[in-house]
């Protein structure tokens, strides 16, 4: 989904990936300022949340409230998958193509980098491997969310399917676990059929308007990605990613093939990283 | 592309992307907790989106062009500068595209 966002604004999309969609869309969008703004740093949400460990009378958050935060996300951030299924298609995927991506990967922003490298003509690997690193951050939601949620094992294969930015960022601002779980549940089955719903709708309205180009759908791919990024740029050696990043993948564009200069642009993180304690050592 | 292809796409990135997420739900914290990681695993999502975003924005094929969606990128930037919600940025810049389209851009 990207990866989406958020409450109220939804986040991300897209899903947010993704996002849009699931994912994404998790996206994380926008939305993400509501949510997002209690989840100061993964690190002491997480660390704060797993502490309290449970249910101290009079602290617990009512249930009805998360449920109604969860609910915000959710619907939000589950309605971009119309993007990603409009966008999909408008790249060349099929119906079936369109809906697998959303039901099997479910963050958005990944699904919507996957296809917007198959439009521009990238091969299945470079295309894949995109999308891939995109979704390394889920990795580390589901670390912190293993230690808040407390699955039990045989649940956590499927459980898994729902790491995404919108549920983490729901569950990790959530006060105990109880709230968590909660928080988690409700977001993810909300979000997952929402996403997958508002995907087939995309998909079928794009088919049947034929040039998505023409209605100017071939911006909502860019602009989910926007709404993702926007609010990771929180300090400069972020913005400093994103500017090298935007200047090497655009750059070997016209001299890679498709799908390699996005690549190379990840790059752009060690990169700085690396100039960044450079700088730091040299003083 | 063709749809053997497609597939292979598509399948490649749901198992990846799938693993990913039951990695973190299963592997012991610290393989994860190393600084280096962590910081590398942040900023990674930063770059890709970063130049996502311009190679669909500014992107024809191999040639960098400027058209319509750089107008609906702009619309879509100044949505999320006055803080509107995730679908009325993507909305913006699907409008304002169509639109300077339409008007002949």
């Amino acid at each position: 989904m990207a990866e989406r966002n958020t409450a109220a604004a939804h986040p991300a999309g897209p899903p947010g990936a993704p996002p849009a969609g699931p994912s994404g869309t998790e996206p994380r969008p926008v939305g993400r300022d509501t949510v997002g703004s209690r989840v100061t740093g993964p690190d002491t949400a997480g660390s704060r949340v797993v502490g309290s460990d449970g249910v101290e009378p009079g602290t617990g958050k009512p249930d009805r409230a998360v449920v109604r935060d969860s609910l915000g996300v959710g619907v939000a951030v589950g309605l971009s998958g119309f993007a990603f299924g409009v966008t999909s298609v408008g790249a060349g995927l099929d119906l079936l193509q369109t809906c697998a991506l959303s039901l099997l990967v479910f963050t958005g922003a990944s699904q919507f980098a996957l296809v917007g490298a198959l439009a521009a003509g990238g091969n299945p690997f470079t295309a894949a491997a995109g999308a891939f690193f995109l979704g390394t951050r889920n990795a580390f939601y589901g670390l912190r969310l293993s230690q808040l949620l407390a699955l039990p094992r045989a649940v956590r294969p499927f459980a898994a399917h729902w790491v995404i930015d919108e549920t983490a960022a729901v569950s990790l601002a959530q006060p105990d676990r109880r709230a968590a779980r909660i928080g988690f549940t409700v977001t993810g089955l909300t979000l997952y059929v929402l996403w997958n719903l508002t995907t087939l709708l995309g998909a079928l309205g794009a088919e049947a308007i034929g040039d998505t180009a023409a209605w100017g759908l071939d911006a909502a791919g860019p602009a989910v990605f926007l709404a993702l990024l926007a609010p990771m740029l929180r300090t400069a050696t972020e913005r400093a990613v994103a500017g090298l990043a935007v200047l090497l993948g655009l750059g070997f564009l016209p001299v890679l093939p498709a799908g390699v200069p996005v690549l190379v642009a990840a790059l752009a993180a060690p990169a700085v990283l690396w100039l960044k304690g450079r700088g730091e050592a040299g003083r | 592309m063709n749809g053997t292809g497609i597939w292979i796409a598509v399948g490649l990135t749901a198992v990846g992307c799938y693993l990913l997420k039951l990695g973190g739900l299963l592997v012991p914290a610290e393989t994860l907790e190393r600084p280096l990681v962590r910081r590398l695993s942040g900023l990674l999502p930063v770059a890709l989106l970063a130049a996502l975003t311009a190679q669909q924005t500014f992107a024809s094929g191999g040639a960098l062009v400027l058209d319509a969606r750089a107008a609906g990128i702009a619309a879509a930037a100044l949505a999320l500068l006055l803080r509107a919600p995730f679908l009325v940025v993507v909305a913006a810049a699907v409008v304002v595209t169509a639109g300077v389209r339409a008007l002949g851009g």
